[in-house]
């Protein structure tokens, strides 16, 4: 192994990049995104959903350059690397329902795990009810696991399967930057099919090229050091196995220190910025999320990461995020400043069995 | 006699390949575990994991894609 692959897969490598979003994020706050929202995997898919049309909500449509970023810097370290292994076969259907699940719950909440601890590190204290949910879904996942839950194997695909998901990404790199306006109205006035928010949180964004750069650098770091914000709590939980976690330790502590110095952080529960302060909802929207998420096998941001390493399966969920993300907003699933949508408890709820469904019927034999 | 088994892990993404060699592992007590898996970051996992329970790790890419892992106590 090379110096740097050993410097990876040591635990400096989830500590640095841990270190890198968590100076970054805030960063990126400060050069116009939402606030805590530097980087948000889920309302960042919400925002994508939006602006192809998914949903019309025209507060949250921008195409976000950190999730393409993500993908492509990903494919990058992979092929240096020798890690781009097209892959696919295991479970797709389950893994895009799991996809639409976990963005719903954590549109209840109000952001993925990573915003959870970047909501955190802000001072919002309500992340601490969705990181206490994020445990519980992923504590009930360990269960299944230990139960023998599996999606099954995958196999090796064909190279082309690989490049669909970065393909992809250059797609919607293409229509950020060109807008192009294929669709009419009633008066044949153009419109569509790409929206972008004009107020909102869809309209607060940090210019092309930054996020499109602090995107790709973080699809770099965390495809070499695995960093996954939901495998850091199982291993934890699992194996006793603290690795991935010290990730989020420094990611907590850098973006905290970063948010002190650019005075970007403001604790409390009320006025916290795209944020509620329904305590038992934010835990449950949660807890939904990180059970979905356990269940594929990583948070978001490791989703759209191994997409780029050619995981297709990983691509599928990645996808369902983004369809799911467009059902939130049309069913009105997804919470708002003022509190959850009357229609989101329900809505998590049906997702968790859904979850609990899953977890005790996948199931292969692990014996060699 | 020395104890040996093997896990197929290939085509598993973390945790199960670090799950059925912790099972492998704890079933042998010492001996010689040989691990197959397809990706690096099992095979990160599946040495660590190893390593932190005292056996000693040698990887060996495999022809066809992917490692095998020898533990050894």
């Amino acid at each position: 192994m090379s110096s740097i692959g050993r410097f990876f897969a040591s635990r400096w490598g989830p500590i640095l990049t841990g270190i890198v979003v968590g100076v970054l994020a805030p960063i990126l706050v400060k050069l116009g995104n939402p606030g805590n929202m530097g980087v948000c995997v889920a309302c960042f898919s919400r925002d994508i959903a939006g602006a192809l049309g998914l949903h019309r909500a025209a507060a949250v449509q921008y195409i976000r350059p950190e999730i393409i970023g993500f993908v492509l810097g990903s494919l990058v370290a992979a092929l240096i690397f020798r890690e781009f292994k097209p892959r696919t076969g295991s479970a797709p259907l389950v893994r895009f329902l799991l996809g639409a699940l976990a963005v719903i719950g954590a549109l209840v909440f109000l952001g993925c795990p990573w915003r959870a601890y970047l909501r955190l590190a802000g001072g919002d204290w309500n992340a601490i009810f969705g990181i206490a949910g994020l445990f519980a879904g992923i504590g009930l996942g360990v269960v299944f696991l230990r139960m023998g839950f599996s999606l099954g194997r995958n196999r090796p695909a064909p190279a082309a399967l690989g490049w669909v998901m970065p393909a992809l990404m250059i797609g919607l790199l293409l229509l950020l930057v060109f807008a192009p306006l294929f669709g009419r109205d009633a008066n044949g006035k153009p419109v569509g099919p790409i929206f972008f928010s004009t107020t909102g949180p869809g309209s607060q964004h940090a210019a092309i090229a930054i996020s499109l750069a602090v995107g790709l650098l973080i699809g770099f770091l965390a495809q070499r050091s695995r960093f996954c914000t939901v495998g850091a709590l199982r291993d934890l939980i699992l194996v006793r196995d603290a690795h991935l976690f010290l990730g989020i330790v420094a990611l907590l502590i850098a973006a905290f220190v970063t948010n002190l110095a650019l005075g970007q952080f403001k604790p409390g529960f009320t006025g916290q910025p795209v944020a509620h302060t329904d305590a038992l909802w934010n835990f449950g929207g949660m807890a939904l999320a990180g059970l979905a998420f356990i269940l594929a096998g990583g948070c978001p941001g490791r989703q759209f990461i191994m997409s780029g390493e050619g995981d297709g399966d990983a691509a599928i969920f990645a996808l369902g995020m983004i369809v799911g993300a467009g059902f939130a907003h049309n069913f009105n699933l997804a919470s708002s400043a003022t509190g959850p949508s009357p229609y989101g408890p329900a809505a998590v709820i049906v997702g968790l069995v859904v979850c609990v469904v899953i977890g005790l019927t996948m199931r292969e034999a692990r014996t060699a | 006699m020395e104890q040996k088994k093997t896990v197929d892990a290939r085509g598993l993404s973390c945790p199960e390949p670090v799950m059925m060699t912790r099972e492998a592992l704890a079933a042998l007590k010492t001996g010689t575990v040989e691990v197959l898996v397809d990706s690096g970051t099992s095979r990160d996992n599946v040495r660590r994991l190893a390593e932190r329970f005292g056996w000693t790790a040698v990887i060996n890419s495999r022809p066809t894609g992917g490692y095998q892992l020898v533990l050894t106590k």
